[in-house]
């Protein structure tokens, strides 16, 4: 069970990366990303082609990745996102899923739907006192905690921080005392894509490497968002482990529910929070 | 019925019936039958979008769910297919109120998000309920049976089930124009104000949302009974969001339009298909991009436009939206305006 638990950490760990880049851009932009899947699905075949192609080894995809994916995302927002900015928001949801078909498409269109092979760039277990679990995962789950907790530090501790965290809950008045809020869109943009696409290198050794691995996490992340509150940062983070964990042991117990045990989550908190587990109602 | 609608806007309802009559002599006629299917759909979904103000993500759950209803009652009862339809559309109806409820709650993005995830389960229910469902096989050999009559040609399936259409659009067209309509718009334009005129808003909504739920499920079991088969792919987000891109193409708010939005996507799909081309995802996702980007008046919307800007600030089309809002909140259903 404890290991059952440990694996729900695991997938928690990518719900909670991509949750994270949801979030940021939620709040400084007030868009939902539709493609914050399909970025993460281009981080793993980032990933697979520069193996395959190059034979460059994972851990220097591990950073080249996200930041071509990143610099790529700032060249979205500047072309399309901003154009549609002053508009509903819904008009950039809808642009971005339409960019997410032709993301998955393209994709499928070279690579076909089979899984593309990746190694693990180490083996072995680790001994964790009541079982050993593969030295892998546990390094993403390690990653994964200490980037959500780097961004968390970043934004409550620095003044870029403060920044981003006041253009997101006052951008007028954050205007209004001399800051340029638009300057910090378009960096915001790319670095929430550059999360998923971390997220998705990460995942490239032990999950499924193929076109559509990114169309069905996406769904579940929206869930995720939606039970940690759109916009709080913190929730969807904490939302996101706890989805992974609640999974899992659902899993466990209950075997049928396993997918669709985090939309039971979600319409419970709707029931009882619809603002979500950490968000503000004013949000609503 | 179709008289009233004929009697008040005479030149496009009978351009729209000819064409609806005459159209498995111009294409392919199961082609044609899946664009009367998805024009319903599209229809049934800019009910919620154009004139509530809802965009719905999540009305694959609708159509698919009531495709897998009508195909098991058509399959194990040998009921005559409107009833299998028509059955089809009650459980859509059925799974609407739940979802709704929950969902109305929230309001813009939030909404989209949430009907999507609903949707998603509702997917994943069909995937893993093998037994019924089918699984990833889905459900085939679904029979076309109306009292011994041979339907098996989809020429004549096509006026068979047409009749569903045109009556669904009738549906659609009396709710937009009646005072349960006008409400909706009112909340659209300004849920505050339609509030405190002592309109209960979200009981308005859900009625709205069920009511084009059971749309979308007649629409999602007549193209059930028109395949003869259900499959996954009826449950599926990208289904959700093929329609909601009929619909802007079509143009917000025009419920006309999205017909045309229907026949556009569903020939493009099978050219492609028929071309040996499979990811149409990038060739219609750009077209949606590029609908977003710079045309998101859509067709109907703006040959609406173009005749109305002639005709002078005189003759206004007719649900114009409020003028009383902030210049800058530019709401998706403005974007006709």
């Amino acid at each position: 069970m404890l290991e059952q638990a440990f694996n729900g950490l695991v997938s928690g760990s990518f719900y909670a990366l991509l949750a994270l880049g949801l979030a940021v851009i939620f709040g400084m932009l007030g868009v939902v990303n539709f493609a914050h899947g399909a970025f993460y699905m281009l981080g793993a075949f980032g990933a697979f082609i520069l193996l395959d192609s190059f034979g460059v080894n994972f851990w220097v995809a591990l950073f080249v990745v996200p930041i071509v994916l990143g610099l790529a995302g700032i060249a979205l927002e500047r072309l399309f996102i901003q154009r549609l900015a002053p508009l509903d928001p819904l008009y950039n949801f809808l642009l971005t899923f339409g960019l997410a078909l032709i993301l998955q498409d393209v994709v499928k269109h070279r690579y076909g739907v089979q899984s593309q092979p990746y190694p693990r760039p180490f083996g072995g277990s680790i001994d964790l006192g009541l079982f050993t679990y593969p030295a892998y995962q546990v390094f993403v789950l390690a990653v994964s905690l200490a980037v959500c907790g780097t961004v968390w530090l970043v934004l409550t501790r620095t003044r870029v921080g403060m920044i981003v965290r006041a253009s997101t809950e006052r951008p007028e008045l954050t205007r209004a005392l001399g800051i340029d809020v638009a300057r910090w869109v378009s960096p915001v943009f790319g670095f929430g894509i550059a999360l998923a696409a971390f997220a998705g290198v990460l995942a490239a050794p032990m999950r499924a490497v193929n076109p559509l691995m990114g169309a069905d996490l996406i769904i579940t992340v929206f869930a995720v968002v939606v039970i940690g509150g759109l916009g709080s940062v913190f929730g969807s983070v904490a939302a996101g482990f706890a989805v992974g964990l609640v999974s899992a042991l659902g899993n466990l117990y209950v075997p049928a529910l396993s997918q669709t045990l985090v939309f039971i989550l979600m319409a419970a908190v709707l029931l009882w929070r619809p603002a979500g587990l950490f968000g503000r109602e004013e949000a609503l | 019925m179709i008289l009233s609608m004929l009697a008040r806007r005479p030149v496009p309802a009978v351009a729209g019936l000819a064409v609806a009559l005459a159209l498995p002599w111009l294409i392919y006629p199961p082609v044609a039958m899946d664009i009367a299917c998805w024009a319903l759909f599209a229809a049934a979904v800019d009910l919620l979008l154009g004139f509530t103000g809802l965009l719905s993500f999540g009305h694959a759950a609708f159509w698919g769910g009531a495709a897998y209803t009508a195909g098991l009652i058509a399959l194990h009862t040998g009921l005559p297919f409107p009833a299998a339809v028509l059955g089809g559309a009650l459980l859509a109806a059925l799974l609407a109120v739940p979802i709704g409820y929950l969902s109305v709650r929230l309001r813009g993005i939030y909404f989209a998000m949430v009907t999507l995830a609903f949707a998603q389960m509702v997917y994943f229910v069909a995937n893993q309920w093998r037994d019924v469902t089918g699984g990833e096989n889905g459900l085939q050999g679904i029979p076309r049976e109306l009292f011994g009559l041979d339907l098996s040609d989809p020429f004549y399936f096509y006026y068979a089930g047409l009749p569903f259409v045109l009556a669904g659009f009738f549906v659609a067209w009396r709710i937009v124009r009646s005072p349960f309509g006008r409400v909706l718009v009112s909340i659209r334009d300004n849920p505050a104000r339609a509030r405190a005129l002592g309109y209960p808003v979200d009981r308005y909504k859900l009625l709205a949302f069920v009511l084009s739920a059971a749309l979308s499920g007649v629409a999602g079991g007549l193209f059930a009974i028109s395949h003869g088969f259900a499959s996954l792919q009826e449950v599926y987000w990208t289904t959700s969001g093929q329609v909601v891109m009929m619909v802007v193409l079509g143009g917000i708010g025009t419920l006309w339009g999205g017909a045309l939005g229907a026949a556009l996507i569903v020939e493009l799909n099978d050219r492609l298909a028929t071309a040996g081309f499979e990811e149409t995802g990038i060739i219609t996702g750009a077209i949606f991009m590029l609908v977003v980007l710079v045309f998101r008046r859509g067709i109907w919307g703006t040959v609406r436009h173009l005749l109305a800007s002639r005709a002078g600030a005189s003759r206004a089309a007719a649900p114009e939206p409020s003028d009383n809002k902030p210049a800058n909140s530019d709401t998706l259903s403005d974007a006709r305006a």
